[in-house]
């Protein structure tokens, strides 16, 4: 029995629990990290925004600002608002983001949003009208890691939706006459949320093994990962495999079903947050 | 060095070039294996949010496939430049990439392609579907297949779909990246039996 080292050798460390089926943080393969979320002003304290929410999954912190502002819409899709997401990884998250323009995973994981939230439909463009033509809502929603230890893209689509749920937008009216809008902040009406994504990501090792919320340490020792979106009726919203190693369709069968059973357990948490909030 | 052309059906082309494996920058030396750099550039405007998306995609499936342990402390650079857009240009710039890999001579593991596919509104799958098709469609699926083992190296998905839709159309991506294999397989032939 020799000693490994976890900063030498860190593939080799790894290998040891996962020949016992577990991790060095203590979970099995297939366990989730603790997950914990807060919504709103009082627990969010984003005083600012119009709907937040600050997400945790194990030590991975992730905070969804949204913003309403009013807009013209497009010309060519006179019916339809905007969703602007933008994810954002500061130096401040992790050692290895510098500060400057936003880079290539940053990136992609907004282009990764925007997809969820289009495919998804989660929101439909055209419940963000207000006046044909003339205006609309654009909902910016920022989301800013604090803290990364792995899996962003979960904890972001989570922050993400938690943050919808909490939007309440007020009433406005065009005004025929003038053709100005006018907003009424004393009724709001919460957004209509039709679907309710979640992103279950899981890493591959050697690829062979297949585990689930991967830390950051174990996102670099993988050979690849998966993100797999699902709705509540069991609906595929994405299959994001970003290269890595190749996987065989029963695998990524296997990916989906876990997916489908983790989706459940999120919309429970949800559920439960969002009624602990709502005055009675 | 290796420069293709790649065409696709419904006239999507996209010319990649590829580079290396030259001198790496200090900053981007990896100290094990060679340093893999995808450039897209779209055919009008500046790269932008789904370019980079792209990028990552395309370049975590090179790394998958290219071993890079023979060359560490290098930078292979591959520039993808698209030509025209009909539909399907995901999985066209895929095959763009396989094939300057191949060109190049770089060791590689094994081959990929890229295959999309699309769910009619009726349940009908669709290959390599045209730009009006991909807007029609329910849902867009792009895989990238492994020659060695017909195994799944990329996937991405476009709008929504049930499990055993996803997995009729990966199982039709499989069997439909043989004629794309057998198409590289040509093309180095021909390539070759000019000199």
């Amino acid at each position: 029995f020799s000693i490994c080292s976890r900063t030498v050798e860190p593939l080799e460390y790894y290998r040891r629990f996962l020949k016992e089926n577990c991790r060095p943080d203590g979970r099995e393969l297939g366990e989730f990290r603790t997950t914990t979320v807060n919504i709103g002003k009082c627990l969010c304290s984003i005083t600012t925004a119009d709907g937040s929410a600050l997400v945790k999954l194990g030590n991975t912190t992730v905070i969804c600002g949204v913003k309403a502002e009013l807009a013209a819409p497009a010309v060519d899709s006179a019916n339809k608002g905007y969703i602007v997401p933008n994810v954002e990884l500061p130096s401040l998250c992790a050692e290895r983001f510098r500060s400057g323009p936003p880079g290539e995973e940053a990136q992609a994981a907004s282009q990764f949003i925007a997809d969820v939230i289009e495919n998804s439909q989660m929101i439909v463009k055209e419940d963000l009208c207000i006046a044909n033509g003339k205006l609309a809502w654009v909902l910016y929603c920022d989301i800013i890691c604090l803290d990364y230890d792995g899996n962003l893209l979960d904890a972001s689509v989570f922050a993400l939706l938690a943050a919808l749920k909490n939007v309440q937008l007020p009433l406005v009216t065009m005004n025929e006459e003038t053709g100005l809008s006018e907003v009424n902040l004393k009724q709001k009406n919460p957004l209509i949320i039709r679907k309710h994504p979640v992103a279950t990501s899981f890493a591959i090792f050697d690829d062979t093994l297949l585990i689930v919320d991967p830390t950051a340490e174990e996102e670099d020792l993988a050979t690849g990962t998966v993100t797999i979106v699902t709705d509540e009726e069991g609906r595929l919203c994405s299959v994001h495999k970003p290269g890595g190693s190749p996987l065989t369709g029963a695998k990524l069968q296997d990916c989906i079903t876990r997916a489908i059973t983790r989706h459940k357990e999120v919309k429970k948490l949800i559920d439960k947050v969002i009624k602990s909030i709502t005055p009675k | 060095d290796g420069e293709l052309c790649s065409v696709c059906p419904g006239d999507t082309s996209v010319l990649a070039g590829l580079y290396g494996p030259a001198e790496a920058k200090l900053s981007k030396e990896l100290p094990d294996r060679a340093a893999l750099e995808v450039l897209l550039r779209p055919k009008v405007g500046l790269p932008g949010v789904l370019e980079r998306s792209r990028e990552q995609l395309l370049r975590q499936t090179c790394e998958a496939v290219l071993l890079g342990a023979l060359h560490p402390r290098t930078a292979v650079s591959l520039v993808l430049q698209v030509l025209s857009d009909a539909g399907s240009l995901l999985s066209c710039c895929l095959n763009a990439a396989c094939m300057a890999l191949l060109d190049a001579g770089l060791p590689l593991a094994a081959l990929f392609c890229g295959v999309t596919c699309a769910l009619q509104p009726d349940g009908a799958i669709l290959l390599d579907p045209t730009a009006r098709q991909e807007q029609e469609a329910r849902a867009t699926l792009t895989f990238a297949i492994a020659s060695s083992d017909r195994k799944v190296l990329m996937a991405t998905t476009k709008g929504s779909c049930s499990v055993e839709e996803m997995q009729q159309c990966l199982a039709a991506a499989q069997r439909a990246a043989s004629t794309i294999f057998q198409f590289y397989r040509d093309s180095v032939r021909r390539r070759y039996s000019k000199s």
